[in-house]
């Protein structure tokens, strides 16, 4: 490869041109890539730059969720009834701590954290972002608050982050009709998913699970705002750019009043059953209360199996059930419905009077159905059958009105139907008839079973909701008003994220109202409420006992279900019974006589003694009195208060131990 | 030595005799001035990069320097012995390299690492040049085959680390200077026919995975886009993202939010195209070129034809690391490691590409210089 010595002289000049030459095209070669190299750039950044910007903001602009707050919730009064409360947990950035298990296991020292949850920790910490926070311990008491806060310093890294979470501040005196909320299951946001919601709940960890929580769950929920954040690669947040406030919920404002339903758990007391009072004058349910009842708080920060299992354990009495929404058989509350029913068909006349001897039979028929009333009532009028609760004037109406009539009327006053309350658990209970028995069992009816109906028994199953109801239809003289819990909902609107422009704005609740109930004569509306009149007010009837003394005028009807059939001549004798055999007590009730302003229903299950008058009538009693007050409301029309009759003293005994 | 006595003014004597070009010296200054600015943005804005970076530039001038004042015909005489030495060290690293990402291209003396495949990239002109200018021009086709040989050897010796970018650059070096030496046309035509019949051999026999899947990448990069099409994706969302004006120096959030990966090294355009925009691209170009075209009058008015091919070549060579560089930042070519030259966070090549400039100053400046 050494170089050969050469002797030929060259030609430096035509070297030199070739040399140039080549030069030249190697430039124009350089000139030609150049450009190439630019107009790529310029294609990227100026005939592509909108497509480029909008993915170089993608990566590192991303919407944080912000939840909105929940809206509370108030009785009618203004007491507070669901709240947002602060809930504490203790989070520790990673990134930010030295030696994590030293100052783990001093703030553990500290708030008396388990071993087993600090491993847990340092288990989670593995697989998540260090600069990501790790909650430590949810649920911290004030005092853990306090004691971290004071040695804050210590523990660089740690901090305490504070979230709204439910609350009930009267636990179970309120849970059947508020319901609760829980933390979104799969199942929850599969729905909401379908419902186009999920974007307004990204951010969102609990939802209405039961009662006015879930009913009005859109209202109360709000909408979702956004943090507008900045990132890096790793997802670390550098800075916040935009920030668009959530919209909370709107508040509730309910119908219902905290001190009935105080008085309603107090009297329900040591009892099963249920109570609802409504105004008659607008739908608005008053007391709604079901006992036993349980804690909705447990619920919210998800209740353990132990308690859980416990709620459902036999001798917790199911106090998961809402028995206001529960069906019973009506027994003899019906009755003044039923006097109504035979009114407008004409069966019977106020003068219609039948002979009651103790007991009825069916034309050709030797089944005895005895009355109440062993001796009988003698001669019964529409009045004195209400008043004395005959059985013996109901089995003839019934009989002559038939299911069909009887089963028509009784779905006018919302029986077997939705009454419409804004609550999804509710139930439409039992009215039966033909159809209804052919397709439930695929059986004829039979006359004996109409007979029943006539005293509110065999299938037919009414809500206490039903009940009162059906009673407020009744007191206002066929007009319709759906029940309802809400009374007004409240919500602050801001514009263009000014707050001095917040404007509260209130909107009432719109009563729906349903196609009245016109009778042929709508005198027969004042008959059969003269009647419940009476069966108050007069000494020796069968609600009298009830509401002896009070100072309002009331009026009402007893009822005493039984729940197990008795047998042909057979008595009854509560103490014999099986508990869960007795007869229920139930009571209807409102007042004032004229212009009502409440009715209520109440139910209680198996009693031990006596029927409605003597167990469900003080209970409704109580709730009036706590209703009124020092209200004195007396019928200034004198005929309105019966005399009491001659046989006084034979009737004051029945009273005490009849329905 | 001291050759000064001809009509020039003060100045120029000057420089002349500190064998620095002022035109070229100007060109290189104002990207290195430019690359501070860049790194430090790039690197995080950490002044640790920056102070490292502006120490490796003080070398890389040193080294320049030094390396201007050797006159450039003795190259001549240590071209054998220096290549044969570049190819002892080349199989040595073969044989005990040092393996880093995948590829042996270190060797370790204990004190430092260091790359042979750096000096090569000196050598390869060199000794092409040396060998072509012995003889008339334009060159014959018996001198272009051995002269193909010679650039063959070390050009395997580089593919077999692997290292495909560094070996493809060092064979053009050497080509170039056939092709300045003028290889006739028909050749040029008859060697890129054969280049591109011997591609599909090369994609089914000596690529490695690796290398294949960067060219398929770079084919479609959104077929990947968190995997291997990473790189270039953010790369173009960070140009494209820059617009006409850029973000502005420290502004650019594809690379300030690290989304960009190797910011400071071979993706330090992006960086640059993001922040300076089109302006800043057209005038780096522009600076670019200058230099470029300085190099080339150098080359043309050098006297010898050893140096017209040497530093022909060198600047030939010093376009195509700019040319590889953006065009695969930008999304023209496949990803192959190579920086941008002058700008990039400074490592072994940066000192190299700076003996290179030296030689040019040296052939610039030496030219009175009897041959």
């Amino acid at each position: 490869m050494a170089p050969k010595k050469r002797v030929v002289i060259r030609n430096h000049s035509a070297e030199a041109n070739l040399f140039a030459r080549r030069t030249f095209i190697t430039f124009a070669g350089i000139i030609i890539l150049s450009l190439v190299l630019f107009s790529n750039v310029y294609n990227l950044q100026v005939s592509s730059y909108q497509k480029y910007q909008t993915r170089s903001n993608s990566n590192r602009i991303k919407l944080l969720p912000v939840a909105p707050n929940r809206g509370l919730i108030y009785d009618r009064n203004g007491v507070l009834l669901a709240d947002n409360t602060p809930v504490y947990s203790l989070e520790v950035i990673p990134e930010q701590v030295n030696n994590i298990k030293n100052r783990l296991s001093a703030v553990s020292q500290l708030l008396d954290i388990s071993q087993e949850k600090q491993d847990k920790l340092l288990q989670a910490m593995k697989s998540k972002r260090r600069f990501k926070p790790i909650e430590l311990y949810s649920r911290l008491s004030e005092q853990q608050v306090a004691l971290f806060s004071v040695n804050q310093h210590k523990f660089p890294g740690f901090f305490i982050d504070a979230r709204l979470k439910r609350y009930y501040p009267f636990a179970e005196l309120t849970t059947h009709s508020l319901g609760y909320v829980a933390r979104i299951n799969g199942r929850d946001s599969l729905a909401l998913e379908q419902q186009g919601l999920a974007e307004n709940y990204a951010a969102t960890r609990n939802i209405g699970k039961r009662g006015l929580e879930r009913y009005y769950q859109d209202i109360l929920h709000g909408t979702i705002g956004h943090q507008e954040v900045e990132i890096n690669n790793q997802g670390r947040i550098i800075r916040t750019l935009d920030f668009t406030p959530p919209i909370p919920g709107k508040d509730l404002t309910l119908t219902l009043d905290i001190e009935l339903q105080m008085i309603a758990k107090r009297a329900l007391s040591g009892k099963r059953g249920a109570i609802v009072a409504i105004d008659p004058r607008d739908g608005g349910v008053l007391a709604m209360y079901s006992n036993p009842s349980f804690d909705g708080n447990l619920f919210v920060h998800g209740i353990s199996s132990k308690k859980y299992k416990r709620l459902l354990a036999p001798e917790s009495n199911k106090p998961l059930l809402n028995r206001t929404l529960q069906g019973y058989p009506p027994a003899s509350t019906i009755k003044p419905l039923l006097a109504i029913t035979g009114l407008d068909a004409g069966v019977i006349t106020p003068e219609t009077e039948i002979y009651d001897p103790g007991f009825y039979q069916l034309p050709g028929i030797e089944t005895k159905r005895r009355d109440w009333k062993k001796w009988g009532h003698g001669k019964v009028g529409l009045s004195k059958s209400l008043e004395q609760s005959c059985n013996v004037y109901y089995y003839d109406l019934a009989y002559k009105l038939g299911i069909t009539r009887i089963s028509q009327m009784m779905r006018k006053f919302g029986f077997g139907e939705y009454t419409g309350i804004d609550l999804h658990e509710e139930s439409r209970a039992i009215m039966p008839s033909i159809e209804w028995k052919r397709a439930r069992y695929n059986k004829p009816w039979y006359t004996g079973e109409t007979l029943s109906v006539g005293i509110g028994q065999s299938y037919w199953s009414v809500t206490p909701l039903q009940l009162s109801q059906a009673l407020s239809i009744l007191v206002n003289k066929g007009e319709i008003k759906v029940p309802h819990l809400l009374k007004a909902t409240t919500e602050v609107v801001v514009h263009d994220k000014d707050a001095s422009t917040a404007q509260t704005i209130v909107t009432e609740y719109v009563v729906d109202e349903k196609q009245p109930i016109v009778l042929k004569d709508q005198h027969s509306w004042d008959l059969v409420l003269d009647g419940l009149h009476n069966t108050v007010q007069k000494f020796g009837a069968t609600g009298y006992a009830a509401f002896k003394g009070s100072k309002y005028d009331a009026a009402g009807k007893t009822g005493s279900a039984q729940t197990a059939n008795i047998e042909q001549g057979e008595e009854y004798d509560a103490s014999q019974v099986k508990e869960s055999k007795r007869d229920n007590a139930m009571f209807i009730a409102f007042a004032p006589y004229e212009n009502p302003e409440i009715v209520i229903a109440v139910a209680i299950e198996n009693v031990a003694e006596g029927g409605g008058g003597t167990n469900a009538g003080p209970v409704a009693r109580q709730i009036m009195d706590q209703y009124f007050g020092d209200r004195e409301i007396i019928s200034k029309d004198p005929r309105k208060h019966p005399h009491h009759s001659k046989d006084f003293h034979q009737k004051i005994k029945n009273t005490a131990g009849n329905p | 030595m001291r050759n000064t006595g001809h009509d020039q003014h003060q100045e120029r004597t000057l420089w002349q005799s500190l064998h620095i070009d002022l035109p070229l010296l100007i060109g290189i200054l104002i990207l290195l001035t430019l690359g501070l600015f860049v790194v430090y943005s790039a690197g995080g804005q950490e002044s640790a990069v920056l102070i490292r970076h502006a120490k490796r530039v003080g070398l890389a001038l040193f080294v320049m320097f030094i390396v201007a004042q050797i006159p450039p015909l003795s190259y001549r005489r240590w071209a054998v012995p220096v290549f044969i030495i570049g190819l002892m060290l080349l199989s040595a690293v073969l044989l005990f390299g040092h393996v880093g990402k995948g590829a042996q291209r270190w060797l370790d003396l204990g004190f430092t690492k260091f790359q042979p495949s750096e000096i090569m990239k000196l050598i390869m002109p060199i000794m092409i040049a040396w060998y072509v200018s012995q003889y008339d021009l334009p060159i014959k086709i018996s001198k272009i085959i051995i002269a193909f040989i010679l650039v063959l050897i070390p050009t395997l010796l580089i593919a077999k680390q692997p290292d495909l970018g560094t070996s493809l650059l060092i064979a053009s070096s050497g080509i170039f200077v056939i092709f300045l030496a003028g290889a006739s046309w028909k050749l040029i035509g008859a060697c890129v026919g054969l280049a591109s019949a011997f591609a599909p051999v090369l994609w089914m026999f000596l690529m490695k995975p690796y290398q294949k899947q960067r060219v398929l990448t770079f084919l479609n990069p959104e077929q990947d886009p968190l995997g291997s099409g990473y790189h270039i994706i953010q790369s173009k969302i960070a140009i494209g993202s820059g617009g006409i004006q850029g973000k502005g120096w420290l502004q650019g959030t594809q690379s300030q939010l690290e989304f960009l990966p190797e910011r400071h090294t071979d993706f330090i355009f992006a960086v640059f195209s993001e922040e300076f925009g089109l302006i800043g691209v057209g005038l780096l170009l522009t600076v670019y070129l200058a230099i470029v075209m300085r190099g080339l009058w150098i080359a043309v008015n050098a006297q010898h034809a050893f140096t017209k091919l040497l530093a022909g070549s060198l600047t030939l060579t010093f376009f195509v690391y700019i040319f590889v560089n953006i065009g695969m930042v930008s999304g023209l070519l496949p990803v192959v490691g190579v920086p941008l030259p002058l700008i990039s966070y400074g490592g072994t090549s940066m000192v190299t590409l700076m003996a290179g400039f030296g030689m040019l100053m040296a052939i610039s400046t030496h030219r009175r210089f009897n041959i």
